[in-house]
């Protein structure tokens, strides 16, 4: 059986630059990625990304995807394992990947450490005839026209004004699809103000406080009824807006993508503030399983740039913990955590700092 | 309320419009970012200081309108295309507007396009003066617009279709 120092699973801004930082301090390192290709969403990112130089701040995502993609291909002890997704954890610290696109490779590799970087699902919304065809998830439509080049429709409702359903309605504009609206249930606008005031500006209603109530249409959507809610989410009758969609498009939120952690028996617990079920971890990103380490939205629901740094982190202590040296190990592991409690450092993040609160293991590290 | 709409009230803009002294002395920074979130691209693109260094990451930018020459070099920089540039001084009756602008086709120097308000409301027909583009693809279109139209409007529509690859 394949051996590795470190497998780290998911290929996306936290798989990379775990693999990154594993890799430059010599810890022989197989990604695995169940995309065609590696980069997770962020080659889906047509739009500059935040954060400071050091996190890429200025630089569209796609771009950071290929220079981070770049920078694996320098090392020779990267192996990649693409199009293909991990089955299972077993207690010999044995992980079996299925591969190909008909999954009829079976491989099973030993790893002395594991980084999770798998990332998140997307939340679905019940109402009526949400399995009309027309009816697609943020990522969907991303993956659909940032990708292959198509585009979903012609005219879209968004639900949701988190930064994705605002980045995704810009998009779509950019592909010259018309946004007829975007509906947010909540009393505020939750992603960036200058994704939100950049889209207004071409001409989309932002109504928060409102959310979809009805989709109707015989074998597609052809139209969509959306209502005011009032504190208690309810509907407020006589506050309804009609509009002729051929699309609708979900950006309700993201779950942590943790199957992995639980069958390998991780200490999990539910965190509002991280979106969901997450492992238990230390500052070094380490999971109660102490071979196991965690990177990016699996650790709760965040911003690339966060990601970027927990997979640094992760990827210097997973790779330290194995006995590879890093000269100044002590001054670039504090450095790497203050700038991540920087990027956190502003009231939008509030919730996130609760959240992880709540997720770290501050004692019996060693 | 911004928070409520994507559109910034005449009290968010107050805090960020210099004074009426400095617009009269020519081409200046605007800069509509009334958030904190992690990011500073701005202030390293100034080549003049003018946008001051962060102390924190998280800080609102700080402008200092007398080192600011208009140039409108941090206008591509901001990844939040909050930024633009104003000429109130341009000729008698019309100011210049500098805006960043990621949209096909681009419009062409010398046409008229739509002039949008900051809700996306057609306030007229206004003549592109220049198109500058940018390597990372935030363009920058300089539009000549009426002197009481300068502080409404904030981007544009072009007529035709997305035909560019």
């Amino acid at each position: 059986m394949k051996e590795t120092d470190i497998a780290i699973i998911g290929g996306g801004p936290a798989g990379l630059s775990a693999a990154i930082y594993a890799a430059s301090l010599g810890a022989k390192v197989t990604l695995i990625d169940d995309g065609l290709e590696l980069g997770g969403q962020l080659i889906k990112q047509t739009h500059k990304f935040f954060g400071s130089e050091k996190q890429f701040a200025g630089i569209r995502g796609i771009e950071i995807a290929k220079k981070m993609i770049q920078d694996i291909k320098r090392y020779d002890n990267v192996n990649v394992i693409a199009n293909a997704t991990v089955t299972g954890y077993y207690e010999d610290d044995v992980i079996t990947i299925v591969q190909g696109v008909n999954g009829d490779i079976l491989k099973k590799l030993k790893a002395n450490r594991i980084i999770l970087a798998t990332g998140a699902s997307e939340n679905m919304l019940p109402f009526v005839n949400n399995d009309l065809p027309g009816v697609y998830g943020a990522g969907a439509v991303q993956t659909l026209m940032n990708l292959y080049g198509v585009v979903p429709g012609n005219n879209i409702l968004m639900v949701g004004a988190g930064n994705i359903g605002l980045i995704v309605s810009y998009q779509l504009l950019q592909a010259g699809i018309k946004v007829e609206a975007i509906v947010e249930a909540l009393p505020r606008i939750g992603g960036y103000l200058v994704h939100a005031a950049k889209i207004r500006r071409l001409g989309v209603p932002i109504y928060t406080s409102h959310t979809l109530k009805e989709v109707h249409g015989k074998d597609c959507v052809e139209k969509v009824v959306i209502s005011e809610i009032n504190k208690n989410f309810e509907f407020i009758p006589g506050t309804e807006k009609e509009f002729k969609v051929d699309t609708v498009c979900l950006a309700v939120g993201l779950s942590p993508l943790s199957d992995l952690l639980w069958q390998a028996g991780c200490q999990m617990k539910y965190i509002p503030e991280l979106c969901g079920y997450v492992a238990l971890r230390d500052d070094n990103m380490k999971t109660t399983k102490g071979q196991i380490y965690i990177a990016g939205d699996v650790a709760g629901i965040e911003e690339a740039s966060s990601a970027i740094l927990e997979g640094q982190i992760a990827g210097l202590n997973a790779a330290v913990s194995l006995g590879y040296k890093q000269d100044n190990y002590q001054e670039q592991d504090e450095e790497l955590k203050e700038e991540l409690k920087e990027l956190r450092d502003n009231p939008l993040s509030e919730k996130i700092k609760i959240g992880i609160e709540k997720a770290l293991i501050k004692e019996g590290r060693d | 309320m911004l928070e409520r709409t994507g559109i910034p009230t005449d009290d968010d803009l107050e805090k960020v419009i210099p004074d009426k002294k400095r617009l009269a002395k020519g081409p200046v920074v605007i800069i509509e970012c009334f958030q904190k979130i992690p990011c500073d691209p701005c202030a390293a693109s100034c080549k003049f200081g003018a946008i001051k260094p962060f102390k924190d990451i998280n800080d609102l930018p700080q402008v200092d309108f007398d080192k600011c020459t208009g140039c409108g070099i941090c206008i591509s920089s901001c990844p939040g295309l909050a930024i633009f540039v104003i000429d109130m001084n341009y000729s008698d009756s019309k100011s210049l507007i500098k805006l960043p602008y990621e949209m096909l086709p681009l419009p062409e120097k010398g046409k008229d396009v739509y002039a949008l308000d900051r809700a996306g409301r057609v306030l007229g027909k206004v003549k592109v003066i220049k198109v500058l583009k940018i390597k990372n693809k935030t363009n920058i279109i300089s539009l000549e617009v009426p002197k009481g139209m300068a502080m409404k409007v904030r981007s544009i529509k072009v007529e035709g279709k997305n035909n560019e690859r």
